[in-house]
């Protein structure tokens, strides 16, 4: 422990602890700019200095750590003067927009701007020339990049993707992508970690509302939206309302409110994935040898994505089961379609996803197994579809509860869990305990599995009678994949059914989720989506009767030849960048 | 009326010229890596500022061609920027009146010629080719790699052990680059924009000498693969020390009687003693059965480890293809031991040695008696200062060393010509060797020179010398030691189908792979021609991680040690704490060490002095630290 004082307080605290740290546990506020913890800690903007006593110069607080005596004052008029300067030189090089710019009243710069009292900029202001393109779903707008380095350490250490790189020389150093290539050109994931963790309006996930408002204007569509399971933990925080009162049903009469013909829920496209999924994995182990081992979860874009550019050899090892929002797509447009008498190549489905990566996903070339068109034509973000409540005026607070529309709406506890790390798995356990033993486990069985915070993956082993032990791990954020990746690769591990979430915590802290600067709010959400599961009727995916009905009525059986066709994918049938 | 005023500067020109020191010390300190476009553009602008404003090729010329510049860093030019910009140049350059305008717009041609890949990548793209941030200036000019950052900051903290085991992990030789390191670290350390650079390699001696016997790590499992490394110089130590940490077997095969190559055979010891020198051999190829290395976690099995075979010479003991058969891939670092001739009348007079054979003599402890005699060394490297200050000790009455440039041209360093000359050796400059005069017996008795003025600049950017128009001068002499470079002996491997080039220089690539030799590696003065300790470690480093792929594995050298956080400090100006040196009169006596250990107060100091790169700067972003290799 160190003695030392800020501000005149007497403090103490561990050894290498910084003086923002330091400070903020002691109520201090310290503005900051690039600071994101143990990610970028490189005190690159300077607005976070502070003056110590005996030393000449302003020392940064986020990485400069507390010593024996040191005296700290962190709001001197020499440290107002310097902050000020730092942040003018940062606005001279931004294209400050604010009233079109999508993070308007979101956005750092904007709150510091506004905390300086900053009312003139002293220089000329030069932005870097700006050439968005929205070739995919990650759009970055050179013109507003403050270059704080952000994206490039999310990319590098969180995702060990390494897309953004500090590029060019003296005062012509910016940010681009490795070989300065069209984001769309490179290994890119779309994981959107660089968008939520961007202080600015830089970096951002394409906006697609206006296709969303065409379709919802032309009287001759059918619209039908999807909700993913993370977005109902999320969605409120836009609107600063706590899940009492931002209740599932008010996110239903919320979507409703925007016009949609049918609201739906992923969930149910979740469950359906667990009889695909579980199926697939007892059939891969009857087989045993004719398969690749692990089995690998494929729910999540960004990972497939991530498999086929950084372990291709492992491509075989993918669940073909497509993932929720595309068999929700494929059914809507076909089951749904069919017994609705809608003409499908009239219907417009639209997922509100907590992903960035969706939106290329349903692009995918192979994914238009329905009718021809793409299952799923567009995909909103968390943060697009309460922009589109907000673009029609649509207070939350004063809706009523709604619920689902029926067949595609219904879903049980199993469903919910997808959107958080080892939710899919348990899901799967469930639901193949069952189809192994013919008895359900205790809903709540696995839940000692769940993964914990702090660790690159969690592996179990569960005695499932007639089989054995199975073998599995779970895991999400791309750096720990990799890890894990790594130790298989080189037979340190061996599992047989792996479940990835490209985004650490995974959907739940999701790169469509709405953005809190400096809040990693993954863990939080998904206790919201366990305590869902948890208080819903029914906690098994095979216990949701219109996926039985859907079953009886049109599919047959899983792994049937008609919910080959409709509900899985040969993840060889399209190319990634490397 | 006054007719005249004394020139009292100014207090502008007092703090233009400190201004001027700042800006030179700045330029000599410019990081590694920068895009050449962007240099070029802020020379040019710094030339600029010069222009008396009268000529136009210089006052408006420069301003195009800063123009031109920014284009194409702008992104807005095309190749025609570039044709434009060379065609501007070259007319400046032939047009305008005086220095200023002529020597700015050859420094734009000098660019532009010497990266024009770089200026078309610029004008197609916009985008440099070559930049790269490099974050640790003294690292990256460190051919070893070795993290002096990290260690300067250990010795702070007085973990002198840490700051060894920190080195190894690159470099083996801890101490020999604490004696006799060139030190290319400092050439471009960023406290010189502060007041001058660290004092690295004093720091280095202060802490293998505070460290003492250091345990080496363990090895890695026995491989069960054998690599021959013919040559025990630091080149094949390193290659040998690494490859038996991965857990292969190696064989070092040495011709002369001891290891250490150029560290024995050429340097004398009074500059690193043998002791010393021994104990780090020892410490390197100490294997398990001898009970030295590993003494934490195990230690090499009976497969693994350096076994030593001295005075085995290939081509006659041994033929190089039967060491090829006998090892799955091989090292070659013979080094360049060969002496050169002056090729003048009278060279083959008793009495005339080389400087090869004089320090390989000295090397093996034979001291030969130069009392009374009257020496000349000839040449201007640093192995005609080892020669010139070793005839000092061997007991010469005079010792004149005759170079055929200016002193200020010699490529021996600064201190080792002013320590010759403290020790009362005699630089004799601008005499071109003429002939040996010998006596009746066949002895020598006198060096002529022919006395050279300073002319034009060669190709090398070095003043050339020509003949003057005085006579040739007689220098009385007993013995005359040549210390005009050294060459290059590789037969032995040439007639076994080595590709050689000019000098019998072994054609070796940066990997220092052979192409067309599969499983043969080469490095080390052999491939570079005669250059320092430390790029032979290099060499050796790079040989051993290559050789380890080639026999398909991947094993990493890494360091445990934790390093300390780094201290947040002024950048108040504080000069460089030189190490001292024995005085002149005590030390000529004897082969002793003649520099003297940093006190623990001089150490923390200059360890002070240190801005950590690695922590500041660019280096807490990317590049900081090279964890492992």
């Amino acid at each position: 422990m160190v003695s030392f004082t800020i501000n005149g307080k007497a403090l103490q605290a561990e050894e290498g602890t910084t003086i923002l740290q330091a400070a903020v546990t002691a109520g201090i506020q310290i503005p900051h700019l690039c600071y994101l913890k143990e990610i970028n800690e490189i005190a690159a903007c300077r607005l976070c200095v502070v003056e110590i006593e005996g030393v000449n110069r302003l020392a940064p607080a986020c990485n400069t750590p507390v010593a024996e005596g040191m005296v700290v004052h962190t709001e001197t008029p020499r440290v107002m003067a310097a902050r000020k300067t730092n942040l003018q030189l940062i606005l001279a090089r931004h294209r400050t927009s604010c009233t079109t710019c999508i993070r308007n009243g979101n956005c750092t710069l904007q709150t510091l701007s506004k905390q300086f009292n900053l009312r003139d900029i002293p220089y000329d202001v030069k932005p870097e020339r700006n050439a968005a393109s929205d070739a995919c779903p990650i759009v970055r707008d050179a013109s507003k990049c403050v270059q704080c380095m952000r994206c490039v350490q999310v990319c590098d250490k969180m995702q060990t993707i390494g897309i953004w790189d500090a590029v060019g020389s003296g005062s012509r150093s910016v940010v681009d992508t490795y070989d300065r290539r069209p984001i769309v050109e490179t290994a890119c994931t779309f994981c959107g970690q660089c968008v939520t963790h961007c202080p600015t309006g830089a970096l951002t996930a394409r906006d697609d509302t206006d296709k969303v408002l065409a379709a919802l204007a032309n009287p001759e569509v059918t619209t039908v939206i999807q909700v993913a399971p993370a977005v109902r933990a999320a969605w409120c925080e836009e609107f600063g309302l706590d899940m009492d009162v931002a209740t599932v049903g008010r996110m239903v009469a919320a979507l409703k409110a925007l016009g949609f013909n049918y609201v739906f829920d992923t969930n149910f496209a979740a469950d359906l994935t667990i009889m695909e999924e579980a199926s697939e994995l007892i059939e891969r182990i009857k087989h045993h040898n004719s398969h690749p081992w692990p089995m690998f979860t494929s729910c999540c874009p960004d990972w497939v994505r991530f498999l086929k550019t950084q372990y291709p050899e492992f491509t075989e090892n993918l669940s073909t089961a497509k993932s929720p929002q595309q068999m929700f797509g494929a059914v809507a447009k076909s089951y749904f379609a069919e017994r609705s008498s809608i003409d499908p190549h009239k219907m417009f489905v639209v997922s509100v996803m907590p992903c960035s990566a969706k939106k290329a996903e349903c692009e995918l070339e192979p994914l238009r197994d329905a009718c021809g068109d793409p299952d799923v034509d567009v995909v909103l973000t968390t943060r697009e579809f309460c922009r589109m409540l907000a673009m029609q005026s649509v207070n939350p607070a004063n809706l009523e509860d709604a619920p689902f529309d029926s067949p595609l709406g219904s879903s049980s506890g199993a469903g919910v869990i997808f959107g958080t790390t080892g939710g899919v798995m348990e899901a799967a356990l469930r639901s193949a305990y069952y189809f192994i033993t013919g008895k359900n486990p205790d809903a709540d069985a696995f839940a000692p599995y769940r993964p914990v915070p702090g660790k690159a993956w969690q592996e179990s082993s569960v005695e499932v009678p007639g089989v054995g032990a199975v073998r599995f791990a779970v895991v999400s954020g791309l750096g720990n994949t990799r890890k894990l990746m790594e130790a298989l690769k080189h037979g340190e591990v061996a599992y047989d059914f792996v479940e990835i979430m490209a985004c650490p915590g995974g959907c739940a802290g999701g790169g469509g989720q709405p953005i809190h600067d400096g809040q990693e709010l993954a863990a939080y959400r998904g206790k919201k989506l366990w305590k869902l599961d948890s208080e819903s009727k029914v906690r098994f995916s095979h216990e949701n009767s219109d996926i039985n009905t859907l079953y009886a009525d049109y599919l047959g059986a899983p792994l049937s030849e008609k919910a080959h066709h409709l509900l899985h994918t040969d993840h060889n049938a399209w190319k990634a960048n490397r | 009326m006054k007719r005249l005023d004394l020139k009292t500067p100014l207090q502008l020109e007092t703090t233009l010229e400190q201004l001027h020191a700042g800006m030179q010390r700045r330029l000599v300190a410019s990081p590694p890596g920068l895009c050449p476009v962007e240099t070029a553009l802020n020379y040019l602008e710094l030339s600029r500022s010069q222009s008396c404003g009268k000529c136009v090729p210089c006052r408006i010329g420069l301003a195009a061609m800063a123009e031109l510049l920014e284009k194409l860093l702008d992104g807005e030019g095309n190749a025609n920027t570039v044709r434009t910009l060379e065609e501007t140049a070259a007319s400046v350059a032939d047009s305008a009146d005086c220095a200023i305008g002529v020597e700015a717009a050859n420094a734009v041609l000098l660019s532009l010629r010497g990266f024009r890949d770089d200026y078309m990548e610029h004008a197609a793209s916009g985008h440099c080719l070559v930049a790269k941030k490099e974050a640790v200036p003294c690292r990256a000019l460190c051919p070893a790699d070795v993290d002096i950052p990290g260690y300067i900051a250990l010795i702070r903290e007085g973990r002198n052990a840490d700051a060894v085991r920190l080195i190894r992990k690159d470099n083996p030789f801890p101490v020999a680059c604490a004696y006799i390191c060139e030190h290319p670290c400092e050439n471009h350390c960023r406290r010189k924009m502060v007041d001058d650079a660290v004092s690295i390699r004093a720091l280095k001696r202060y802490a293998v000498e505070m460290a003492g016997e250091v345990p080496q790590p363990p090895c890695a499992p026995a491989t069960g693969k054998k690599v021959a490394v013919i040559g025990g110089g630091p080149g094949g130590l390193t290659a040998a020390y690494f490859l038996a940490l991965m857990g292969h077997k190696v064989t070092v095969f040495e011709r002369r009687k001891q290891l250490g190559g150029m560290m024995r055979y050429g340097i004398p010891s009074y500059r690193f003693p043998r002791e010393v020198l021994d104990a780090e051999i020892r410490s390197i190829v100490s294997s398990p059965s001898k009970g030295g290395r590993g003494q934490d976690a195990g230690g090499c099995g009976q497969d693994a480890g350096i076994e030593v075979r001295t005075g085995v010479d290939i081509g006659r003991d041994i033929s190089f293809a039967d060491i090829r058969k006998q090892h799955d891939a091989v090292f070659i670092s013979i080094g360049a031991h060969t002496d050169k001739k002056l090729r003048i009348e009278g060279e083959e007079s008793e009495g005339v040695i080389s400087a090869v054979a004089l320090l390989r003599g000295i090397g093996d402890g034979e001291y030969p008696d130069f009392t009374g005699k009257r020496v000349v060394v000839v040449g201007g490297g640093n192995v005609a200062m080892d020669c010139t200050r070793s005839a000092v000790r061997l007991g010469a009455a005079k010792v004149t060393c005759a170079y055929r440039r200016r002193i200020e041209d010699m490529t021996a360093q600064r201190e080792e010509v002013e320590g010759a000359i403290a020790e009362g050796a005699e630089v004799m400059q601008l005499a071109a060797p003429l002939k040996v005069e010998a006596d009746a017996n066949g002895k020598v008795a006198a060096f002529w020179v022919k006395p050279q003025i300073i002319g034009e600049f060669d190709k090398g950017g070095r003043p050339a010398p020509k003949d003057s128009a005085a006579e040739p001068v007689r220098i009385p002499c007993d013995i005359i030691i040549v210390a005009i470079g050294q060459g290059i002996d590789s037969k032995p491997f040439e007639a076994a189908g080595i590709p050689c080039g000019r000098g019998g220089w072994i054609k070796a690539d940066d990997s220092t792979e052979i192409p067309g030799c599969e499983g043969v590696f080469a490095g080390g003065d052999v491939v570079t021609g005669p250059a320092t300790v430390i790029k032979a470690i290099a060499a050796g480093k790079v040989a051993a991680a290559n050789i380890d792929a080639f026999l398909g594995f991947h094993h990493e050298i890494k360091s445990d040690v934790q390093l300390p956080l780094p201290r947040f400090a002024d950048l108040t100006a504080h000069g460089r704490v030189n190490p001292e040196e024995r005085p002149a009169d005590e030390r000529k006596k004897d082969f002793a060490c003649m520099e003297c250990p940093y006190s623990d107060e001089a150490a923390a100091e200059e360890a002070a002095r240190c801005l950590r790169c690695d922590c500041f700067g660019f280096g807490n972003f990317k590049g900081g630290r090279i964890e492992k290799w």
